[in-house]
């Protein structure tokens, strides 16, 4: 197929029921690539305080005093979703921040994509530090890809090793609430984050902090302080302005019995 | 070059997962398919890496002089005996294979899928404890709820079950909507930083 034929064929099967989306990503793009560059000449911009991310310095502190590990979880994503993505760019600054007081990290993984990644961000982090002798690998390891299998390991980890501070932060399903209670009745400091909004209400009954909704991917321009990540960060509160501004214009336009604009944004 | 090579893939994946999400062409379908097809075959070789990993790990543990070293050998023990059985016998119904599964992993699997209901009664108990206003209304919402949910809330009431599908329907779905947006542009703004290569924590960078 020759070039030409190749652009031809590429404009004709232009999927046009989602041109809506594409729209929309790019409208999403343009102001995240905006914010950025203001980052980058304001050198940083103000984020409003996160409890539960001002608490990771706090949980860490607290296990160095009593001499236990940091048990951290990404749960049962693997490594295609966005909330391990997530979890990964705050384990990057939890594990400098683990290696600067030389706290034990431990790091049970569901998958072994998930415990590779893993491995390199923290022996990465430690060497930030100038401590890459400190790094155990031993302590980030696959454990199974059976759901309450994993659950039952975790737990066993933290009756038997007695973390001083729990964080469950990626992907998580029934088993949230077997880990966060489990992590409660050893009187561990337990920091939560995940994508799924069923899991959020078990973790915020059971842990002292839980991150909510888009707190989980806020994590790593908080505590690096990037300016282009929190650059992008602030885009999500314009886009959030946008789609607010949509919601009333849809709640009056539906009122009037006026459905284009509900037609313009439903996804087929 | 080391750190260059993993972005430039990462970027060129994400480019063409997005364009495969915009048109329809039978060479985009293909080559997402051919994408799929390599990303399982990838993850059997991890899958091995993980597996490799832990056997080591046990070994060593099981060597040491400590009580845990107990687990190590049972582990050990679950993954040859079962590596044995599969390769021995076969998967097949019938075989020890399929009957150690049935009759010892599904049970403890289910076990620790029962321990959610006391884990459940515990960690309610502690969020329903009204030590403030705001508990106060989510004790009281929550109870409403759940009686709506049991046939006695219809024999108290009619409007029990219409009340607890209206908080459900209306200011519980307001809430998990917004909670939603938040995390839909939170995805899109990770994944846009990810692409263009803004985002390098995962990569310990």
């Amino acid at each position: 197929m020759g070039l030409s034929a190749l652009r031809v064929d590429l404009l004709l099967s232009f999927n046009t029921s989602r041109l809506n989306v594409l729209v929309a990503l790019l409208i999403c793009a343009a102001l995240v690539f905006y914010f950025i560059r203001q980052g980058k000449k304001r050198k940083g911009l103000f984020l409003r305080p996160i409890s539960g991310l001002s608490a990771i310095e706090e949980a860490v502190g607290r296990a160095t005093e009593m001499g236990r590990a940091v048990l951290y979880t990404t749960g049962l994503g693997k490594m295609e979703r966005v909330a391990t993505l997530a979890s990964m760019n705050i384990l990057g600054n939890l594990a400098r921040k683990v290696a600067s007081y030389g706290t034990p990290l431990i790091i049970p993984c569901y998958d072994p994509v998930v415990m590779a990644v893993a491995q390199e961000v923290v022996r990465e982090s430690f060497a930030k530090e100038g401590k890459p002798d400190a790094y155990r690998e031993e302590n980030i390891y696959f454990v199974t890809q059976s759901q309450f299998g994993y659950a039952a390991a975790v737990d066993g980890i933290m009756t038997r090793e007695k973390p001083a501070a729990n964080l469950f932060l990626g992907t998580f399903e029934a088993e949230s609430l077997i880990l966060a209670e489990t992590g409660n009745s050893i009187g561990a400091i337990q920091i939560a984050g995940t994508d799924s909004t069923i899991q959020l209400a078990f973790f915020i009954v059971a842990c002292d902090y839980t991150l909510i909704g888009e707190e989980l991917f806020a994590a790593s321009g908080y505590l690096s302080r990037d300016p282009l990540v929190t650059g992008s960060i602030k885009a999500q509160d314009w886009l959030k302005v946008v789609i607010v501004i949509l919601i009333v214009l849809g709640v009056v336009f539906s009122t009037l019995n006026l459905d284009f604009l509900s037609e313009l944004l439903s996804v087929k | 070059m080391p750190l260059r090579l993993p972005l430039i893939l990462v970027s060129c994946f994400g480019l063409f997962m997005l364009l495969q999400f915009f048109w329809q062409a039978t060479f985009l379908d293909q080559a997402y398919g051919e994408v799929l097809d390599w990303v399982q075959i990838i993850y059997l070789f991890t899958l091995w890496v993980g597996a490799v990993h832990l056997i080591k790990l046990h070994l060593k543990k099981s060597q040491q002089k400590k009580k845990e070293a107990f687990y190590s050998w049972v582990t050990l023990a679950g993954i040859f005996s079962m590596l044995g059985f599969g390769l021995i016998g076969g998967k097949e119904q019938g075989s020890l294979f399929s009957w150690i599964f049935d009759n010892v992993q599904v049970p403890l699997q289910a076990t620790m899928f029962s321990l959610l209901a006391f884990f459940v009664a515990s960690a309610a108990y502690r969020g329903f404890r009204a030590r403030s206003r705001e508990a106060l209304v989510l004790l009281l919402v929550a109870g409403l709820v759940m009686l709506g949910r049991v046939p006695i809330g219809n024999l108290i009431s009619e409007w029990i079950p219409d009340l607890a599908n209206w908080i459900l329907n209306f200011p519980s779905m307001a809430a998990r909507r917004g909670i939603l947006i938040g995390i839909g542009l939170g995805s899109v703004a990770t994944a846009l930083r990810i692409i263009f290569g803004v985002e390098r924590t995962y990569l310990g960078r």
